[in-house]
């Protein structure tokens, strides 16, 4: 959680980080460190990235989202997403549990260098939202021949 | 013989897959849900994205309602994970239920990604107001 923000030598951030990557290898969870512009897991929507040579696909869990109020934009490398997902609050009915998000949301999400912010598309289905980025084909891998 | 010993591998190797299954499927996401119970009944709503009709199953009997689902993700070939907050494509959770709900009457409709679940109450069981008689 505290991740690299923290690599600056205290000791007790030192503790605290120590304890944090303890607890990660204990539960075997979390093989990645904090981005810095990353939010603390769990918060909605919820973000799996994947690659492969020529992609780099995003994908939001984010149900009960109107695609109208999605506002995905891209600088180099910085995917940034915003919207608004809307669960008010019944009226005239007693709640139990109330464990679903409600509000307005903005994740940033850095992607590989070599992404081609010209080649993104955007789709959302069954609450996910699905941005696949087009990769510099000059960073995917070539084959050379020998002469 | 030949026969029995052929019918023995089969039992063995159907618990093995079980066993495998059961290892495969250990982390399950948990949906968040909202609950809310009015006069007529209880709404339960859960966030269930990736999940369509086809990969969404309610179980109710008298006493529970277990819902699951399997989050559909369209992934190309050799995909590498750079980053992952959901570990797992598998949603499961229970509840219990109390026996004033009408059980073979729910209702459950599912929209991009959330489910609703409507359990209404027995007529008996609905709240009613009672009155005071003065003097």
């Amino acid at each position: 959680m505290f991740g690299r923000l923290t690599n600056f030598g205290g000791s007790l951030f030192d503790e605290f980080r120590r304890l944090d990557e303890e607890l990660n290898e204990a539960s075997g969870r979390w093989p990645w460190p904090a981005g810095i512009r990353s939010v603390a897991r769990g918060t909605y929507p919820q973000i799996n990235v994947g690659s492969t040579p020529e992609q780099v696909d995003v994908y939001l869990f984010a149900a009960g989202l109107d695609p109208a109020t999605i506002d995905i934009s891209i600088q180099k490398n910085l995917l940034t997403v915003a919207g608004e997902r809307k669960s008010p609050v019944e009226k005239e009915v007693d709640y139990y549990r109330k464990e679903r998000f409600d509000g307005a949301f903005r994740r940033v999400i850095t992607l590989p260098d070599d992404v081609d912010p010209e080649r993104v598309e955007a789709r959302y289905r069954d609450g996910v939202l699905q941005i696949h980025v087009q990769r510099r084909e000059a960073a995917q891998p070539r084959q050379i021949k020998v002469q | 013989m030949s026969e029995a010993n052929a019918e023995n591998k089969d039992v063995v190797t159907r618990e093995n897959s079980e066993v495998q299954k059961q290892q495969e499927s250990e982390i399950v996401l948990r949906a968040p849900v909202d609950i809310y119970e009015n006069a007529e009944g209880i709404t339960l709503l859960a966030d269930m994205p990736g999940v369509n009709k086809d990969s969404l199953s309610l179980q109710v009997d008298k006493d529970s309602l277990i819902v699951e689902g399997e989050a559909r993700i369209d992934m190309p070939e050799g995909m590498e994970a750079l980053y992952a907050d959901v570990r797992s494509t598998r949603y499961q959770r229970s509840f219990a239920l109390s026996g004033e709900l009408e059980t073979d009457r729910i209702e459950a409709s599912l929209k991009d990604g959330v489910l609703r679940v409507h359990i209404p109450k027995r007529a008996e069981a609905r709240p009613r107001k009672i009155e005071i008689h003065t003097g």
